[in-house]
């Protein structure tokens, strides 16, 4: 565990204040008006009552309360790990927006204490699959502290077939062992070639791809080559190991016409389905979106860039919506998070939400399917 | 000068209006070029450019745009000259055929069949309705609607200065709403009109110049915006 990391330090006055200052700011940043009216007068009754002076900070911890270390459970203990995703790079000099929104994002992993054991990059780095946004992407990247791991999206592919993204990332399909949970990552995003009978160009090819509404594109797949992988990677896992799974596409179908859906997701589910407990973790939607599909639990990632709507049809169950996104708060929707998986492989997914209350969605609200400890529903709802 | 002159021909009307048209695009079948001619002096589909010096037998026709031309040799039947042209047009203007790709790629909404009317007569602007009208009333309509979805889907067309497009928050036009407006925009403090929202978003989000109100990118992206919420009900001032 973190302990390693941990040294027993004695710290001053002037620094506790800081730290208890910067803790108190942090947690207030991410609450809408009323929660902070809320935060802020139980700070202070707090203070008030204990008696300490009223210059001392509450520390207040909102997103990453769960956060308590299982002690012994076997080889497996709980970890804790960020993502972002989704930020759709353009070149510096083109678009400035997307580029301070995952600097953004940086920053919010930076300050998390404890620090996660990893952060995990959930796929669409760049917007067109140029190298010039990819390497802006992977230096920016560079000044998170933790270590990293990056899966691709569809828009880092399709320009040059993901030259680019392999000679800066490595290998798209990989596998990890993580504080006893096996961890794959997948490329779920291969298409059917579209481009060659119309005799697309690299760019044309990606900006189809790239409109998520543009029904020139085949569907998503994690395709025979991956599934092949996928199987021969699990062979040696046992089944009551806990397995996350990273797939930039959900791995189920929701809505054909924006390629909110894997293809073959049925073939991919089948290989998990041994299995006791699978989580996967998705990209792609930008959204809050909650699925069960019998062992397998799945969850969205927030985009920092922009907001999808939700599908018009095949909305999981599962999912309790966030609010409708207002488009004159110009981060209103999205966000980056964290999840923390415990030893039982099951996950409390935290939605860092910018400019609102962080929503989680825990574990128990999935293993009991929905009956316990239920997101509170959106105010103003999509429609 | 040769004995060769230059003519202006005037056939088949709806073919050279439609190639006249610049931008305007169909898959109409009374549309579709007739196989072009091959004189051996002829600058052909797949010639040079530039039309070439008309030759002693030839006849250079001109088409009403006043820039494609063919040479072709006299006494050729008026629909092959005219197809000629056509096929000459088309290969000038590879984007023709931009209507039925913008209609594949973004799955568009149809507009409503007025097939029931055919056969009916109904004063002095419609006179007797008839298969040919209602194709028409059609085919326009759905065509507006397919200019915003192209304007829609590309930041260079809506002036986006950082490459962002409607479609990037809003693919097949969703959570657009135009049929709550108009509608007190809480933000705005004011009531709003779907192009008021159409406006915000291009100089905020979109970054890029706010379009008049008959701007035909305005026009055609209320068109396309009201086409894809098909079916809605109108609800003026919903939140």
């Amino acid at each position: 565990m973190s302990d390693v990391r941990k040294r027993p330090s004695v710290k001053s006055i002037e620094t506790k204040h800081m730290e208890e200052r910067a803790e108190l700011f942090r947690a207030l940043k991410s609450l809408d008006r009323r929660s902070f009216v809320k935060v802020a007068a139980a700070a202070f009754g707090a203070a008030a009552a204990s008696g300490v002076t009223p210059h001392s900070f509450q520390p207040v911890r909102v997103a990453y309360a769960q956060g308590a270390p299982a002690g012994g459970a076997g080889k497996r203990e709980s970890f804790h790990f960020a993502y972002i995703s989704d930020s759709h790079l353009y070149d510096r000099t083109l678009n400035d927006r997307f580029v301070n929104a995952l600097m953004r994002a940086v920053d919010d992993v930076n300050a998390m204490d404890p620090q996660p054991d990893f952060v995990f990059y959930g796929g669409d780095l760049a917007q067109l699959g140029q190298p010039k946004e990819l390497e802006l992407g992977a230096q920016i990247l560079k000044s998170v502290k933790a270590p990293m791991h990056f899966m691709v999206g569809e828009h880092d592919w399709y320009l040059d077939m993901g030259e680019k993204w392999r000679e800066l990332f490595g290998k798209p399909m990989y596998s990890f062992e993580h504080k006893g949970a096996h961890c794959v990552v997948l490329n779920s995003v291969v298409e059917k070639d579209f481009w060659t009978a119309r005799k697309m160009s690299p760019m044309d090819r990606m900006k189809t791809v790239a409109g998520l509404d543009n029904g020139w594109q085949s569907s998503f797949t994690v395709g025979d080559e991956g599934r092949k992988w996928l199987e021969e990677d699990l062979k040696k896992v046992p089944a009551a190991t806990p397995l996350i799974v990273f797939s930039h596409s959900p791995l189920y179908k929701l809505y054909k016409a924006w390629n909110f859906w894997t293809d073959d997701a049925e073939q991919v589910q089948a290989l998990l389905k041994r299995f006791q407990n699978v989580v996967v973790f998705h990209g792609h939607t930008h959204q809050l979106l909650t699925n069960r599909i019998g062992n397998i639990h799945f969850h969205g990632f927030l985009s920092t860039a922009w907001p999808w709507p939700y599908a018009p049809q095949g909305m999981p169950e599962m999912t309790i919506q966030m609010g409708r996104p207002d488009p004159f708060d110009p981060q209103d929707g999205c966000g980056d998070g964290s999840a923390m998986i415990h030893p039982d492989g099951l996950a409390d997914k935290v939605y860092n939400l910018w400019n609102r209350n962080p929503v989680t969605v825990s574990r128990t609200y999935m293993a009991t399917r929905g009956a316990k400890e239920k997101p509170a529903p959106p105010t103003l709802k999509s429609y | 000068m040769p004995t060769t002159f230059v003519t202006s021909l005037f056939l088949g009307a709806a073919l050279l209006v439609a190639a006249c048209g610049g931008s305007a695009a169909s898959d109409r079948p009374t549309l579709t070029p007739v196989p072009p001619l091959t004189p051996s002096s002829s600058p052909g589909a797949e010639g040079a450019p530039a039309p070439k010096l008309p030759t002693a037998e030839g006849i250079d026709v001109l088409l009403c745009d006043g820039k494609t031309q063919v040479n072709v040799p006299q006494g050729t039947p008026g629909t092959s000259i005219a197809g000629a042209l056509m096929t000459e047009w088309l290969r000038k203007n590879p984007n023709s055929t931009w209507e039925a790709e913008e209609r594949e790629r973004h799955t568009l909404q149809t507009a409503a069949d007025n097939s029931a009317l055919v056969g009916q007569v109904a004063g002095h602007s419609y006179g007797k309705i008839t298969q040919q009208d209602v194709a028409l009333w059609k085919s326009e309509t759905e065509r507006v609607a397919a200019a915003g979805s192209r304007v829609f889907h590309t930041g260079d067309e809506l002036g986006s200065t950082i490459g962002v497009s409607c479609d990037m928050c809003h693919p097949h036009a969703a959570n657009t709403h135009p049929e709550t407006y108009p509608k007190f925009q809480a933000q705005l403090g004011r009531v709003a009109l779907l192009r008021d929202m159409i406006n915000w978003c291009i100089e905020h989000p979109v970054r890029g110049k706010a379009l008049s109100a008959d701007d035909p990118r305005m026009r055609a992206l209320e068109a396309y915006i009201l086409a894809q919420r098909k079916g809605k009900t109108l609800e003026y001032g919903k939140h």
